[in-house]
């Protein structure tokens, strides 16, 4: 089915886009334009992505803006402007000095959205250290994973979060030194402290030191399809992408209120969520409760919400319920809506522009890529089930396989090839932590490869056709099968396991896991039910399997490796194709 | 339909959905889904469960003042009665 096209009409453009035509931009773009846009450190002293995003704001006209306001889940709200930031992360930074820890040392956050990720995001930048977050809701697995994985020597977190979570852990990670608790007034015990205590104690006044452009910033945790997790570092420079797509792409202006509906402990939650918006010096919200469609619409009404960034699953779940959003709630400050996570469906676009009188605009990028690098601009028509056009200075390309390490661009549009980028923006990930052979394989013939598979029309827009590996994306969220087929394996009932992404009208894929028994061991409703518990401890309920079938046995290669395209063919229906290779095509 | 058998019903379900929680030490007014380490998904399955199990209606615009086992076991209370 084919869609029209939707058209944008200029005349009913109540602010100007910041990105009037997308060719003049690209033509005229440059990133030393960019950067002359950003202050950097006073006297010189290199690019900070804490200074860019709090301090030249605090330091100016801006001082007195809202900054952040932190909606909690009573719904009280808290407000920050620049000037209270600022003072907040000095005080951060200052008590990590008095901690010991400094340039390049990782500072991991694992909580929910409340003020004190925001506070240790931004004052752990300032200070030089590595920030990196996690989601809350991984269970202890894949915190073992990222907190040693990262050589973590700071995390702050609660206290529920610490005791269910991390608590068990601390024997083997020798590396973590201090346990900040936010909702702690007390220290508990030498290591285990209270974040509100030492930031009361800590001096409000602060020195960015000098900071490379090139320093280490962020490090974001991504599944692979094989291995552990894979630790995506970025650089400070970063902010010149953060800045440049929240002006190009999110269209923020002056006087804007933000928010972006992602969660801190994946990429978009911190990359827009907390930095692009205040690098423009906008008003960012910031809402602790998770999915609930009226308390959302009511957000965007009371907090006069003009620009919304949020996913494709929140969307779905909005378009199943009978609410008229128009006419329920007074929507009118609301100007433009993106969506990232993985593709809007046409007929998302299309309720947006319906239900809530605009429409939705979908982009692409990556936790590699560190920020958008193909959108719908507000400027551009929007051709519903495409991710867009490349940003300015991005250089993206459909590229076919030559042989294992060799590809090339293929020039001809309408072709499903990898989706490949041309490595210089400035937020392109700089390694995996530990991994450099893995990061080098991400690139070939002067390409990086995104593991994405798309399509490219006449006119440049691409539309996204699948994933070229087995990493599943579920409500936006990227599950390595290998991570919870490790963790099926270490029941003492399993046999083998194959998890696989089941397509679901909802959250995109499910994950769901099949499980081939050992002898002796007969299938039953109770072993899957201790099954699915065993996972969801471990693994917690972003990454355990939501579906547990078993099997006599799974397919496998020759060379032993299970088929995760055969159980996906067959839990779809598929012909399942040349099974020729297969050791056991049960 | 009594109360504890209502919560009995919200048990049974819940087992399905998070069989490791220990659904006796729930403090009736604390948040399910935080609690129980629930997501979205999850939760959407506990109203199915529940719609199917109990066979009554819950409209997904009566899902956010449906927090806690309290809530719950009052709300469904008053839609059997």
């Amino acid at each position: 089915m084919s869609w029209e096209p939707i058209k944008k009409d200029p005349s009913a453009w109540t602010v100007p886009p910041n990105l009037a035509c997308y060719e003049k931009t690209c033509a005229g773009f440059s990133w030393e334009a960019i950067r002359r846009e950003l202050d950097g450190l006073p006297g010189g002293r290199g690019l900070n992505i804490a200074h860019e995003a709090v301090d030249r704001h605090a330091n100016g006209a801006l001082r007195n803006q809202l900054a952040l306001r932190w909606i909690s889940r009573e719904g009280q709200t808290e407000d920050f402007t620049y000037a209270d930031l600022k003072e907040k992360t000095n005080r951060f930074a200052n008590l990590l000095g008095q901690l010991g820890i400094g340039k390049g040392d990782a500072v991991f956050a694992l909580a929910g959205r409340i003020p004190e990720l925001y506070i240790t995001a931004l004052g752990t930048l300032k200070n030089g250290s590595l920030f990196c977050p996690l989601f809350s809701a991984f269970g202890p697995e894949p915190l073992q994973q990222r907190l040693s994985k990262g050589e973590a020597k700071v995390l702050v977190t609660t206290t529920r979060l610490y005791r269910k979570n991390v608590a068990q852990l601390r024997a083997s990670l020798p590396m973590l030194k201090h346990v900040l608790l936010a909702d702690s007034d007390q220290d508990v015990a030498e290591d285990v402290c209270s974040f509100q205590q030492g930031l009361a104690a800590a001096s409000g006044e602060f020195t960015i030191p000098p900071t490379d452009p090139e320093q280490h910033a962020l490090l974001h945790f991504t599944s692979g399809t094989t291995g552990t997790p894979k630790g995506a570092i970025h650089v400070h420079q970063a902010v010149l992408m953060h800045y440049m797509t929240g002006k190009y792409v999110l269209d923020l202006h002056p006087g804007d209120v933000f928010w972006c509906t992602a969660d801190p402990g994946w990429v978009t939650g911190t990359s827009y969520g907390i930095i692009a918006p205040l690098a423009l010096g906008v008003t960012n919200i910031v809402d602790e409760a998770d999915f609930d469609a009226e308390r959302w619409y009511r957000i965007l009404e009371q907090q006069r919400v003009s620009v919304w960034y949020t996913a494709p699953t929140a969307i779905r779940m909005l378009m199943r319920l009978p609410i008229e959003p128009r006419k329920q709630y007074d929507l009118r400050h609301l100007r433009f809506i993106a969506s990232v996570g993985e593709p809007l469906n046409p007929a998302a676009v299309l309720w947006g522009q319906q239900a809530l009188g605009l429409p939705i605009h979908d982009n692409w990028w990556q936790t590699e890529t560190g920020g958008i690098m193909i959108a719908n601009f507000a400027s551009m028509d929007i051709r519903p089930g495409s991710m867009g056009r490349p940003l300015p200075g991005v250089e993206a390309a459909i590229v076919r396989r030559i042989d294992e390490k060799t590809v090339e661009p293929i020039p001809e549009p309408g072709v499903d090839g990898e989706l490949a980028l041309k490595p210089g923006w400035p937020s392109m990930f700089r390694g995996y932590l530990h991994e450099d052979q893995r990061y080098r394989k991400c690139f070939q013939s002067g390409w990086y490869i995104t593991g994405d598979l798309a399509r490219r029309d006449a006119d440049g827009y691409y539309e996204f056709v699948g994933r070229a590996d087995d990493i599943i994306k579920t409500a936006g969220h990227m599950v390595g099968p290998f991570e919870v087929e490790s963790v099926l394996l270490e029941h003492p009932a399993v046999a083998e396991a194959g998890v696989i992404g089941k397509p679901d009208p909802i959250i995109g894929e499910l994950v769901k896991a099949f499980v081939s028994l050992k002898p002796g061991c007969p299938p039953s409703e109770e072993l899957r039910l201790d099954l699915l518990g065993f996972a969801r401890k471990r693994l917690g309920s972003v990454v355990a399997p939501k579906e547990i079938e078993f099997q006599k046995s799974l397919p496998r290669t020759r060379s032993g490796k299970i088929m995760r395209r055969l159980l996906k063919m067959r839990e779809l229906g598929l012909p399942e194709g040349d099974t020729s290779t297969l050791e056991s095509a049960v | 339909m009594s109360d504890p058998e209502i919560k009995n019903a919200v048990f049974k379900i819940l087992r399905r959905i998070a069989p490791e929680a220990n659904l006796d030490q729930i403090n009736s007014e604390e948040n399910l889904r935080e609690a129980l380490d629930i997501d979205s998904f999850d939760y959407l399955n506990l109203m199915i469960g529940l719609h199917e199990e109990l066979k009554v209606e819950i409209p997904e615009s009566d899902y956010r003042s449906l927090g806690t086992l309290g809530e719950l076991v009052r709300y469904l209370a008053g839609r059997l009665r």
